[in-house]
């Protein structure tokens, strides 16, 4: 049996040591907003927190993590949207949205770190693949959830 | 090619009228073809339903046959609170058309977009009504131009419908009443009613068979760029997409099919996965290998230790140069088929004052949707059978599932959730339902999640075909073009998906953007050599762009060769009605192309149709002495006639610009021993958020047509940079992906 503080709660689970969090969290918790991508720590959609810290959940064994503080999407923001998600809400940041719930942790922690962040902090910090290319609406988004975006041209014109 | 309206097939013999003056024969009329009226048929429907309970359903999808909620169209559910369920066809991976479509319904409907949710319509009713949302079919960048018409019918039908209910009430004739935002009122009377109150009575008339809809010059939500419906539960992570499905006890399967693509397999030795944790079932099937487990990562951990051995059979030694063997030999062949042939191309380009040559070349390229193919299938006691699966085309999941199944589609239900991507992959092959379906066939009562590992994703994609071009063309003394010859070697999608689609030995998407090019060269010839290696290909993001990069990178080696300015040289070869011009110039006029720009960096120009669109583009790069390419701006202009959400069509730009530097800078797979070689995103790089380029958009939409987004961005983008990128170096990519070496200074 392994116990981890997913959320502020505590989950008794039945696996191996060596199950990845991303599985425990899928499969056991039933907690389905981490998503698998690539499994070898590539592409960050399985991206969580532990201690804070954006961690690629696929390839953490279970039995690293016991006794550490996991947040995942499901439990980011204590009530309704985070001020990432109210930002990736208002810049229509997501296309598919499978890469997202990564993108939103990995960006909620480079925030609570960083909170008036660079373009380099982002370049460095947002390293989460994106089949669709939502990249440009990302770095906006989080200029915008820092409150530091200026009022920059549109992205589309109509001529 | 018209699609039938749905209104129009269930209303044929029925005159057309709202006058509330008949409102005793309109309440016999709204009948279905099997004789029930839309009321007692919802009813019948949930019953019959028995085992196609939606309950496990995606928390998105407003759940059919909810208490009391009315259907007035096939496209428009009304609740008794005034919310407005907006019946969606066509899938959603991320390209909007979910809320373009619920845009047009609810902009004729004249509901409150507040009120407005959208819902997936079932493929089980869908079947069971007869095809009554029209195709499902989700690519071709068709979601929004090819069910426009019959949907924004749907919303005008219900609109007319909900207003007569009205004006019966009352006594009142309907032009009389007006209505906004779901309220009509009757201003001379001062009264007012709300959808949710007449949707009832509402239901019980025939949809009008004349409907007039509004001019797009009038929209107050199609046209605007109101937010998607699907984002909030994407970022609060929700479990909305096909791998997010949960059932009751549920297990979960990961597979191996042969490397080899069209392999079998030949023995199976499971013993010691077997004996692993959680595994519940190894299945074996002629062509692939599957455990089944009580966690997907045991599953896909026991995988790796059952050994397969595997009947490579024909294609084990397959490999990138015998594919292009195959490929030269096709070109090299005098009796190709002519798939565009217009004057006389030998003779002109004998007496030609100037014969330029080039070949061009590019690899097999995955969809790499983020989402990895998946498909869950529960065989349940009752004999019905129901699937969830990530499908950009549910009627072929249906199909699929019931072929593999045995069991007649009446008695499926497909769900179809939100896709991680799609870009053709999730369309036509529906390889993983027949798998998905397949592996719980041998666990009847037990529903099974299959979900492909990263590695099988790679390794068993439909790839976008590789492809081998040789273009000749000759110019006069003047630097006109006179003639232009291509030959095109290249596999064809639809002999593998669609062969009936193939016409006197050409594919469309095999030639496309030369057979259909807008530049009047007065001698074209195009031949095409159909070759078709093992490997699969498929309608990957905008099927046949090489071509689009081919010509636009060539048309810029020629207006070098005559010495002139490209875009001018390009207009000299479109009409003045051309559309393509139209965009040409919007293009270039906002990136101010000729103006002046900072040192060591250069403009390149592209532009290319389809999808029913007309698109161009510009972009500034820099390259470093030590190779580095930079890409500082891409102006994007497209004319698709209309716009329904201005904001989505900018996302779709910068997908595909996006997913259009994959292929320029990073993604190539190599073929060896008949297998693709990469398998993963180390060695299959996705452009990443540093790649990003700034983007502009700029939407010229002319009216009077339907063009796609989905698609059309990317054409252009990779001749602009490469043209740009000539215009730096002197250097010419013709082969991609692009590789440091070529543009290192020499
Ligand atoms: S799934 Fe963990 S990084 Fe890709
Ligand atoms: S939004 Fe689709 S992969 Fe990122």
């Amino acid at each position: 049996m392994i116990t981890l503080q997913v959320n502020g709660k505590t989950l008794d689970l039945n696996v191996e040591p060596d199950m990845p969090l991303l599985w425990a969290l899928r499969d056991e918790a039933g907690m389905l907003g981490t998503k698998y991508g690539c499994g070898i720590a590539q592409c960050g959609a399985c991206t969580v927190h532990v201690e804070g810290e954006p961690v690629r959940s696929c390839v953490m064994p279970v039995s690293a993590v016991v006794g550490k503080k996991i947040t995942t999407i499901e439990g980011i923001s204590a009530k309704g949207m985070n001020a990432v998600q109210k930002a990736w809400v208002e810049h229509e940041v997501p296309q598919c949205g499978y890469c997202q719930t990564g993108m939103i942790m990995a960006a909620t922690a480079l925030l609570a770190k960083k909170p008036k962040p660079t373009d380099k902090d982002i370049d460095e910090a947002m390293t989460n693949l994106c089949r669709c290319g939502t990249y440009a609406r990302v770095r906006k988004a989080i200029h915008a959830a820092a409150g530091q975006l200026n009022k920059a041209a549109p992205a589309v014109k109509k001529a | 090619m018209k699609k039938t309206s749905s209104l129009a097939m269930r209303n044929s013999d029925q005159r057309s009228s709202f006058d509330p003056s008949e409102p005793a024969t309109g309440l016999n009329r709204g009948r279905t073809e099997g004789g029930m009226n839309r009321r007692e048929f919802l009813k019948a429907s949930a019953a019959a339903g028995g085992g196609l309970s939606l309950q496990f359903s995606f928390p998105l999808l407003a759940k059919p046959g909810a208490a009391q909620a009315t259907e007035v169209t096939a496209w428009v559910v009304i609740h008794p609170d005034e919310t407005v369920a907006i019946r969606i066809a066509r899938s959603e991976m991320g390209q909007g058309t979910m809320t373009a479509l619920a845009q047009l319904v609810a902009e004729e409907l004249e509901c409150d977009w507040g009120k407005v949710k959208a819902e997936f319509a079932s493929p089980n009713e869908h079947v069971r009504r007869k095809r009554i949302w029209g195709s499902m079919s989700t690519g071709g960048s068709a979601g929004v131009r090819a069910s426009q018409d019959y949907v924004r019918k749907g919303g005008a039908a219900a609109r007319h419908m909900l207003v007569t209910a009205a004006a019966v009430e009352w006594g009142v004739p309907t032009y009389e009443c007006k209505v906004e935002k779901g309220v009509i009122t009757h201003p001379e009377t001062r009264r007012s009613t709300t959808y949710g109150k007449v949707a009832a009575k509402a239901a019980t008339y025939a949809p009008p068979k004349d409907i007039t809809l509004k001019d797009p010059k009038d929209w107050k939500i199609a046209g605007k760029p109101v937010k998607r419906l699907d984002i909030p539960d994407k970022v609060l992570g929700k479990p909305v997409f096909g791998v997010d499905a949960k059932v009751p006890g549920m297990l979960h399967a990961s597979i191996a099919q042969c490397p080899v693509f069209g392999g079998k397999v030949k023995s199976v030795d499971s013993a010691a996965a077997e004996k692993m944790r959680g595994v519940k079932k190894i299945v074996r099937e002629e062509n692939f290998v599957a455990v089944v487990a009580d966690n997907w990562w045991r599953a896909d951990q026991a995988l790796k230790q059952v050994k397969i051995e595997w009947d490579a059979g024909a294609n084990g030694n397959v490999s990138d140069e015998s594919i292009d063997k195959l490929f030269r030999e096709g070109l090299a062949a005098t009796n190709l088929p002519d798939a565009r042939k217009m004057g006389d191309t030998a003779t002109a380009l004998a007496s030609a004052a100037k014969v330029i040559e080039a070949e061009y070349s590019s690899p097999y390229l995955n969809h790499a949707t983020m989402e990895p193919q998946t498909c869950t299938a529960w065989f349940k006691p009752d004999g019905t059978l129901e699937v969830w699966t990530s499908t950009q085309n549910a009627e072929a999941s249906m199909a699929a599932a019931s072929e593999v199944a045995g069991i007649p589609q009446e008695k499926i239900e497909v769900h179809k959730p939100m896709l991680g991507g799609g870009f053709g992959r999730r369309g036509a092959p529906q390889d993983f339902v027949r798998q998905g379906v397949a592996i719980a066939k041998q666990m009847p009562g037990t529903p099974v999640k299959m979900m492909w590992n990263r590695e099988e994703d790679m390794q068993h994609g439909f790839y976008r075909p590789a492809s081998l071009v040789q273009m000749k063309a000759g110019l006069d003394k003047d630097g006109n073009v006179v003639a232009l010859h291509t030959k095109i070697a290249c596999p064809s999608i639809l002999a593998l998906v669609r062969p009936e689609g193939i016409q006197k030995g050409i594919d469309f998407s095999a030639v496309r953007s030369f057979n259909d090019m807008t530049y009047t060269i007065p001698n074209q010839q195009v031949d095409y050599a159909m070759k078709n290696p093992h490997v699969p290909v498929g309608f990957w993001r905008a099927p046949g762009l090489q071509n689009a990069h081919y010509r636009e990178c060539f048309i810029d080696e020629l207006a070098h060769a005559a010495g002139k300015e490209p875009l001018a040289f390009r207009l000299t070869m479109m009409k003045p009605d051309d559309k393509n011009r139209r965009v040409l110039e919007a293009a270039a006029k906002a990136a101010n192309w000729g103006s002046p720009l900072p040192a060591g960096v250069f403009r390149g120009i592209a532009q290319a149709d389809g999808f029913g669109s007309f698109s161009a583009m510009v972009a500034e790069v820099s390259v470093s002495a030590a190779g580095e390419l930079k890409i500082h701006r891409i102006v994007f202009a497209i004319d698709s006639g209309h716009v329904v959400n201005p904001d989505t069509c900018a996302a779709q730009a910068e997908s595909n610009v996006v997913y259009g530097l994959g292929a320029l800078l990073y993604q190539a797979h190599k073929v060896k021993d008949g297998r693709i070689q990469e398998s993963n995103f180390h060695d299959f790089p996705l452009p990443k958020l540093t790649d990003m380029p700034k983007v502009e958009t700029v939407l010229v939409p002319s009216g009077g047509f339907w063009g796609g987004h989905g698609e059309p961005g990317i054409l252009a983008l990779t001749p602009a940079i490469c043209n740009a990128i000539f215009a730096a170096t002197g250097k010419r990519i013709r082969t991609l992906p692009l590789k440091v070496e070529d543009l290192k200074k020499a």
